[in-house]
């Protein structure tokens, strides 16, 4: 599954990012190291591992950085173009960069390219392309023009393609792209028009590249905000001129169309693309990562500062602009399920949710039960007729969505329970669609919160996780713990990292100070504090009455009283029921604070003791944990925490207990499996005992 | 209705033999089940699971194979190395046939239904064609090292499978030579076991093979290739037993640990036509070895050696949910083993190889509803005949005045004459059976012990005059012109006159005793008849059909009764029909003509004729007894139906005088104790 790790800047006191950004962000020799060149005179070499620059270099005060600094992989010398022409090569010792060897080169440079293994190349703006070393033999050589005098390279890429290198660029004439891919070896040049269709020709498109077999795979963020994909072939047939290339739909409106610019993107592998861009005209820029096979959106992080429209990538590692900082977010992709690959829906058609639902609904859609169904569909179908003829007035899903998106919170609540009072045939997707539009809303706008009407809409039972996937978020974001438990207990299919988040949630101190104001507050338990809840907590009081016989009971365990309020155990058992699978939850359980820890673990230990306590192995309550719950639980988070767990005194106490005991009841088994056939002697006796033996006589009388 | 004392019995030491093979016909809707003591029952699926004929078993011959050929011919083989054929009509052997190989392992019947293979102890594998009369030797095919366990024929007839120890071979069977083999992989979790025993094989049409072995492995092959396809670990111990479904969509595979596992042909996704074998669903309805499975078009049937006869309908296969589509356990005959004499009251069992007659205790306490008695005298164990010969018993009957026994295997009838002189009892061989008496079927002595009726195999009931010590024959009632059906269910009126006989699919016949001719014949019925009866004094006659219908038929006016017809009109209870053991037995109270007592293996029931019938909205079972509730609420729930089910399994239960029953109980705990133990699994602890 991709993600994005937390990000973090790098401080940039010395560049001086201009109102076009950077002009590059290049690998170094050394894994972890990075150039960046500003757009005015200094080049940088940062260690990102460390968030702290190696070293620094500027040109003379007159002279301007025109192209990026590269690495020459072959001798770890850095190469930078300064005022189109002239050429500094210099190394980690050097200091000042007018003392570097200097070469002045007789055309304008667009650009050197440096790739591993191989020998930088150097793309002039007419197109011509060099190799470094041939270049430098005789710097004042005649270059040739390539391309036409009105083109203008716009961008450029160098791939290795089996040990070949190959310049692909594209140049810009009257809004006409064109696209040149260059066999440095064989000093071929193939020539393409780039078919971009209709659109604005004022702005500019994004490239990016990727090799694919024996074809360069381009791909363009356009104005309209999707993503095409171009396939150029590398080696080309014929070297019959202007061939024309067409692009297909790779992604539809990952950015605003709107956007003018700010926007960028870049191949992260073969199935991953990074889009930096508002996602809706409204809204803020957003770094996304997009699964280009299943069309879903797999993270997203908000810019709130503004971008400079840049996104490098090299290693991993995301580079952007982030306001006045440069930002680096490290990027992994992971093994991915399907259910995590589908798991967040697109919010970018919301402002015409008319033209189709969202959600499908699979009852009506796998053709299921065919005849009842009809039957059944003609059943409400007739219901509904009469409904409608009753309340003329209740609301369809398109008039509530429209009043969801304007009016009060009151009136929405009102609407919705009169859309809930009646059930139509595709509920869910309506469901699906009303409570995106409530979470469209409450992103929009901060203060707008419709707890009840989430709430309502959570138990009709028909939402699941992925249905609204932003739903949970927002409810921790403003730390609605009634709400998480509900939905904890009413959704099937809640992501490990959020059931994570919700535990931290839990655990922390913030709920406690809440809750106690609440109880001073009122006594009567909120609607979200469902029955089952109170009966947990007098569940608790009940075990928490007797600590005393308990203690007694096992006296080799000092038994505790339940460490956490009757409220808490409740929220932390609606955590204990969740579905989780290990891989996916260890890496979050690691993330939570050692006192947090402690406590969870005293909290299982208590559970645990309870659950041994008696014969049937269960806990009271409505739905309590089960024991294989609690020891999943404690396993998982002596797994993710036991280094921690060593190191807290009181901690290890616990787990010296909790050592003794599981130690105790393994050897209880094991004496019940050696007793086992005692046992089943025991049964038959009593077998025979009611068997009243061999033969009888008895008196029955029938009625 | 009435107090009884009833005489609870428990002592009836009975252990069916464990299921070996059953082998489903399609063309019928029969099932052919043989047990290990060599007993061959067929049961008849579309008349609700009963078992309608039955072949008795022989010390000499364990069936190992049973399959149907040429339509509905039904072959066995065993490990005396002979084959058979069995004559479904007479309810005897027909021939039985060597094939010279030693010990038979398995047995096919191809597609066709033309050919039989056998394979052997020897390693041979050998081809016999099946001839109208008979089945005649053809060729041996390549012989193996070691003995061929089983063996399957690809649906075109062209290319055998063979399992055989460590090994499967795929013959041509133009060529009769070994094309492939196969050799298995006798690893089971890192541990090499000996040898690798493949208990089943199924060739599919497409050439897969399916394996079973001993490792605990259900594995496919290429038999194009030789090579193995996918391996399905499923159990720790032996995969006894595989079959396929015809449309080949599914197969069935029974393990030693007494599991069954369904295995469909199921679609990768969706969409794609592309589709796997996927171990669907797991079983458990057996406590021991699963020896053999089968699979009907609706139904996965199993056996094995904790007796019972399980068959589990596909939910998705089952068009009407209806009480077809429920589990159906079969654990005893459907026939009676016990017989008693009420003058004496003696009950006397039919075990496979010997007879036990006992005394019924007696008590001189009385008490209410649900009181056990203090016994004055215990039932006494009066005699044990054993058999003379390998053959197993296969009907039995003691006089009502208890001095005479007589019972019959597959070739010879025994008559003994008891005296009792007073605690002693003396037994007396009647010799010099006539030629004509050498197999019954049922035998059935009149009320006042002076007449034998024994239904013989071939279609004729022989009657016999009684006389001290010796007999006479009086006459024989031949069977209907053409016909050679063996008559199953006899039954006499209390005062003589009348024997009804039922064969397994035409109707009851009636003969008149005083006139030695055939009074009438019951009209036929869809449904085989599971029990019959005359009444006294009304000379009505009770039938119960297999599909729990009861008719009562007047033989002296040669129609239904009245009351028969309003049950008809109205209809039995719904709960009456889903009941899923037949009635295996009826009788009369000697006082009240209006009552019929009648018992299945769940519950027994006395309906009073004189009561309205019950319709589908009152409580047929009404076990708990009344207190303190008005007159008015029992007579409106009072209905005919009186039923008890204290009594279970009940094998055997009759009125001995006005208000005493007698109840053979035979519990399946005590079955199962003598089980050998099962596999043992763990129970606590990992």
């Amino acid at each position: 599954m991709a993600a994005l790790e937390e990000e973090f800047t790098l401080s940039t006191g010395v560049l001086s990012a201009g109102p076009e950004g950077f002009l590059g962000v290049e690998q170094s020799d050394k894994a972890d190291q990075f150039l960046v060149t500003d757009s005015g005179r200094t080049v940088v070499l940062y260690k990102v591992s460390d968030q702290k620059p190696l070293g620094s270099w500027s040109v003379k005060q007159g002279q301007t950085i025109t192209c990026p600094a590269v690495c020459n992989f072959q001798t770890g010398e850095y190469i930078v173009v300064h005022d189109q022409k002239v050429l500094r090569i210099w190394n980690n010792e050097d200091v000042n960069l007018d003392k570097v060897f200097k070469a002045t080169l007789s055309a304008e440079v667009h650009r050197i390219h440096s790739v591993q293994k191989t020998e930088p190349l150097v793309l002039f703006q007419r197109g011509a392309v060099r190799g470094l070393e041939a270049l430098l033999a005789e710097p004042q050589q005649n270059i040739e023009a390539v391309i036409p005098d009105e083109e203008v390279i716009k961008w450029s890429e160098f791939f290795m393609v089996f040990k070949q290198p190959v310049l692909i660029f594209i140049t810009e004439k009257h809004g006409n792209y064109f696209a040149y891919v260059q066999l440095c070896k064989s000093h071929s040049l193939s020539k393409y028009t780039l078919l971009l269709g209709k659109e604005e020709k004022s702005v500019k498109p994004n490239f990016t590249a990727r090799v694919d077999g024996k074809f360069i795979s381009l791909v363009s963020l356009s104005s309209d905000g999707c993503i095409y994909e171009t396939l150029i072939p590398i080696y080309s047939s014929d070297t019959e001129k202007n061939h024309r290339l067409i692009r297909a739909l790779m992604l539809k409106a990952v950015v605003s169309g709107a956007a003018r610019n700010g926007t960028a993107l870049t191949i992260l592998d073969q199935d991953h693309v990074a889009v930096l861009g508002p996602p809706l005209p409204a809204s803020k820029e957003c770094l996304s990562i997009w699964n280009v096979k299943f069309q879903t959106l797999q993270t997203s992080k908000e810019l709130p500062q503004g971008t400079s429209g840049q996104l490098w990538y090299h290693g991993e590692i995301l580079f952007m602009l982030h306001g006045k900082c440069l930002t680096v977010i490290p990027y992994k992709c992971e093994v991915s399920s399907l259910a995590g690959a589908l798991g967040k829906l697109k919010h970018t058609q919301e402002s015409d949710p008319h033209s189709m639902p969202h959600f499908v609904d699979w009852e009506t859609c796998s053709g299921y039960d065919l005849g009842s169904y009809s039957a059944d569909q003609s059943r409400t179908l007739r219901r509904k007729k009469i409904e409608t003829n009753l309340q003329p007035e209740v609301p369809g899903s398109k008039q509530l969505l429209s009043i969801i998106k304007n009016d009060s919170e009151k009136h929405i609540e009102v609407e919705l329970r009169k859309f809930l009072a009646k059930s139509t045939p595709d509920f869910h997707t309506k469901i699906g669609d009303v409570v995106a539009g409530l979470l469209g809303r409450c992103k929009a706008e901060p203060s707008f919160y419709p707890r009840n009407c989430l709430m309502q809409l959570i138990q009709t039972r028909v939402l699941s996780y992925s249905l609204c996937p932003g739903l949970m978020e927002i409810a921790l974001e403003h730390t609605d713990v009634q709400m998480l438990q509900l939905c904890l207990q009413q959704f099937p299919d809640i992501p490990e990292s959020t059931t994570c988040a919700c535990l931290k949630l839990f655990l922390s101190d913030t709920i406690q100070d809440e809750k106690k104001e609440m109880k001073e507050q009122t006594e009567i338990v909120q609607n979200g504090f469902s029955p089952e809840d109170n009966s947990c907590s007098k569940d608790d009081q009940q075990l928490n009455k007797k600590p005393g016989d308990a203690a007694k009971e096992t006296t080799s365990f000092p038994v505790t009283s339940c460490p956490v309020t009757p409220k808490r155990a409740a929220l932390i058992n609606a955590v204990l029921h969740s579905a989780y699978s290990e891989a996916f939850l260890l890496p979050h359980l690691k993330d939570i604070p050692a006192k947090h820890i402690t406590l969870f673990l005293q909290y299982l230990y208590f559970l645990y003791l309870k659950c041994s306590g008696n014969a049937t192995m269960t806990l009271p309550g409505i739905s309590p944990p089960t024991l294989s719950q609690i020891m999943d639980w404690i396993c998982l988070l002596l797994d993710a925490n036991f280094t921690v767990v060593l190191m807290i005194p009181d901690a290890k106490r616990l787990l010296l207990n909790l050592y003794k005991f599981v130690k105790s009841q393994i050897s209880v088994y094991s004496e019940l499996n050696k007793i086992e056939v005692s046992f089943r002697e025991l049964q038959k006796l009593n077998q025979d005992k009611s068997n009243r033996g061999l033969y009888s006589i008895e008196v029955l009388e029938l009625f | 209705m009435g107090e009884f004392k009833v005489h609870r019995v428990r002592f009836f030491n009975y252990v069916p033999s464990g299921i070996r093979c059953v082998a489903y016909n399609n063309q019928s809707n029969r099932l052919a089940v043989s047990r290990t003591d060599g007993t061959v029952e067929i049961y008849n699926l579309s008349a609700n699971y009963f078992q309608e004929k039955f072949f008795p078993g022989h010390e000499s011959r364990a069936t190992e194979a049973l399959c149907w050929a040429e339509g509905q011919r039904l072959f066995s083989a065993g490990l005396n190395g002979e084959i058979l054929e069995y004559d479904l009509q007479a309810l005897n052997i027909k021939y039985a046939l060597d094939a010279f190989g030693g010990p038979i392992w398995s047995m096919a019947a191809s597609p066709s239904g033309s050919q039989l293979v056998v394979g052997c102890e020897d390693g041979s594998v050998k081809l016999f064609e099946v001839t109208p009369e008979k089945i005649q030797f053809a060729r041996n095919f390549d012989r193996q090292k070691s003995r061929i366990l089983s063996l399957s024929w690809h649906p075109a007839g062209t290319h055998i499978a063979a399992g055989s120890i460590d090994y499967i071979s795929v013959f041509d069977v133009k060529s009769g030579s070994i094309i492939r083999k196969m050799v298995l992989d006798r690893q089971h979790l890192g541990v090499t076991k000996s040898r690798c025993i493949v208990w089943g094989v199924a060739f599919l049409s497409d050439g897969t093979v399916i394996s079973v072995d001993s490792v605990g492995k259900v594995q496919l092959w290429d038999s194009a290739t030789g090579t193995l396809v996918k391996s399905h670990l499923i159990a720790n111990a032996d995969v006894q037993s595989i079959a396929v479904a015809d449309q080949e969509d599914s197969f069935v595979v029974g393990t030693a640990e007494g599991t069954v596992f369904h295995f469909q042909l199921v679609s990768v996704t969706s969409s794609s036509s592309e589709k796997q074998w996927v171990r669907t669903k797991p079983f458990q309805h057996h406590t021991h070895d699963v020896r053999t499975v089968a699979h009907s078009p609706t139904a996965l049937i199993s056996g094995g050696t904790d007796t019972h006869l399980v068959i589990r309908p596909l939910m998705e296969k089952v068009e009407v949910k209806n009480y077809d589509a429920a589990l159906r356990k079969i654990t005893f005959p459907h026939r009676r083993l016990i017989s008693c004499s009420k003058r004496r009251q003696l009950l006397l069992f039919q075990f496979a190889h010997h007879l036990e007659l006992w005394r019924l205790g007696s008590t001189l306490a009385t008490g209410k509803n649900g009181d056990t008695l203090p016994l004055s005298k215990n039932a006494d164990h009066l005699l044990h005949l054993k058999t003379k010969g390998p053959e197993n018993i296969i009907c039995s009957c003691v006089s009502q005045c208890g001095s005479w026994i007589a019972y019959s295997t597959a070739s010879r009838f025994f008559l003994y004459r008891l005296k009792y002189e007073h605690d002693n009892i003396s037994l007396q061989r009647v010799s010099k059976m006539p030629a004509f008496l050498q197999s019954a079927v049922h035998i059935l002595f009149s009320e006042d012990s002076r007449k034998l009726f024994v239904a013989s195999n071939q279609g004729s009931l022989h009657i016999l005059h009684l006389l001290e010590g010796s007999f006479k024959h009086l006459h024989t009632f031949q069977p209907q012109s053409g016909t050679v059906e063996a008559m199953c269910l006899l039954a006499v009126s209390p005062d003589g006159n009348w024997l009804a006989a039922s064969g397994t699919s035409a109707g009851v016949h009636v003969y008149d005793l005083n006139h030695l001719k055939l009074h009438c014949t019951v009209p036929a019925y869809n449904f085989p008849v599971t029990a019959l009866a005359i009444a006294p004094n009304t000379n009505n006659l009770v039938i119960a059909h297999s599909d729990q219908q009861v008719f009562e038929f007047s033989i002296p006016d040669k129609q239904y009764t009245d009351w028969s017809r309003a049950v008809q009109k109205q209809g039995f209870h719904q709960l009456w029909l889903q009941r899923d053991t037949p009635i295996t037995h009826i009788s009369f109270h000697p006082k009240r003509p209006m009552h019929i007592l009648l018992h299945d293996a769940y519950m027994f029931c006395i309906i009073d004729k004189a009561l309205p019938l019950p319709n589908d909205k009152t409580v047929l079972y009404n076990p708990l007894p009344p207190k303190n509730e008005s007159d008015v609420f029992l007579r409106r729930t009072a209905h005919a139906f009186k039923i008890s089910k204290i009594y279970k399994p009940l094998l055997f239960m009759d009125l001995l005088d006005e208000r005493t029953l007698v109840a053979v109980e035979r519990p399946l705990d005590d079955i199962i104790a003598q089980l050998p133990p099962p596999i043992k699994k763990k129970k606590f602890g990992t």
